[in-house]
């Protein structure tokens, strides 16, 4: 199983920037204790969401042939709570991609409201730790995690050539 | 219109300030990226993409830090130490690059003081001068 942290992509332009949203429910405990009598979404579960948003749009642009590792947090900055019943969306946009690496900007909104701007840094882990090799499927971009893209990338629900 | 080395310099330590999170004053030509300045494998990535939006220009990883993959030739290392061919072809790769020191005791160990924000100051301007 993985820990699926967006609900869906409502855009998706290949290699450029995508845009998802989360709903955020009192029914995700952990709110229950974050904080008690006042719950709040952690903001390292907001970066997580973004790393969800932008992780696919990097692989994506390889046809989910590299695994995509979150590497770096660039910035992450907060201006606002996020509370249970909102609507967040998350915009991504690919600022540079290398065969080793790729740089992501992004933002969180509730509706126009500016949430959080965070940057993100992903390593193509395959070309980069030198000697280390791992396994050869992509645990990275499992089924479930490209169930998000169908409709939106026709090749997302196929299997990636290795 | 061309930059000069302070323009460069100036706008190596935004970058770098940002990258790594830096003060400005821990930025000098003489700091080490690894040794003083903190930077990990990750972060020389960051740099390479954030010197091809500051300046413009293109950066292929392993023309401004070519270490990695020579590191795993026989020819070049042995018992720890560059080998005579090995110097040779680390300088051949890193013309912006000052192995003076490094050369007295070509230890690999030591080929992280290599990377001084000097040398990523040089590399630039190199590029710079070629594109004009």
């Amino acid at each position: 199983m993985r820990w699926i942290w967006i609900d869906k992509f409502l855009e998706f332009e290949s290699g450029r920037r995508a845009v998802a949203l989360k709903n955020v429910t009192l029914a995700e405990e952990h709110l229950h204790d974050h904080f008690p009598g006042f719950p709040v979404m952690p903001e390292c579960l907001m970066i997580e969401a973004m790393a969800q948003t932008a992780g696919i749009l990097v692989g994506e642009a390889r046809h989910f042939e590299e695994k995509v590792i979150l590497a770096k947090i660039k910035q992450a900055v907060f201006h606002d709570f996020v509370r249970p019943g909102d609507t967040i969306t998350l915009h991504a946009e690919i600022e540079s991609i290398a065969p080793e690496a790729a740089g992501t900007t992004g933002r969180i909104l509730r509706g126009d409201d500016l949430i959080a701007q965070i940057d993100l840094m992903f390593s193509h882990i395959d070309r980069n730790l030198a000697g280390k090799v791992f396994p050869e499927e992509n645990f990275v971009f499992t089924d479930m995690f490209r169930s998000l893209l169908a409709g939106f990338v026709p090749s997302a629900g196929q299997e990636s050539t290795p | 219109m061309a930059m000069s080395r302070d323009e460069v310099f100036e706008e190596v330590k935004a970058v770098l300030v940002d990258a790594l999170g830096l003060d400005e004053d821990e930025v000098t030509e003489e700091a080490t990226l690894m040794g003083d300045l903190g930077a990990e494998s990750i972060d020389f990535l960051d740099i390479v993409f954030r010197l091809e939006k500051a300046f413009g220009i293109k950066v292929p990883r392993e023309e401004l830090f070519p270490a990695e993959n020579l590191l795993n030739n026989p020819d070049y290392v042995s018992n720890g130490k560059l080998t005579a061919k090995g110097l040779q072809e680390f300088k051949a790769r890193m013309p912006h690059t000052d192995f003076s020191e490094f050369e007295a005791d070509p230890d690999v160990n030591r080929l992280s003081d290599l990377f001084t924000v000097r040398s990523v100051v040089n590399f630039v301007e190199s590029k710079l001068n070629s594109a004009a």
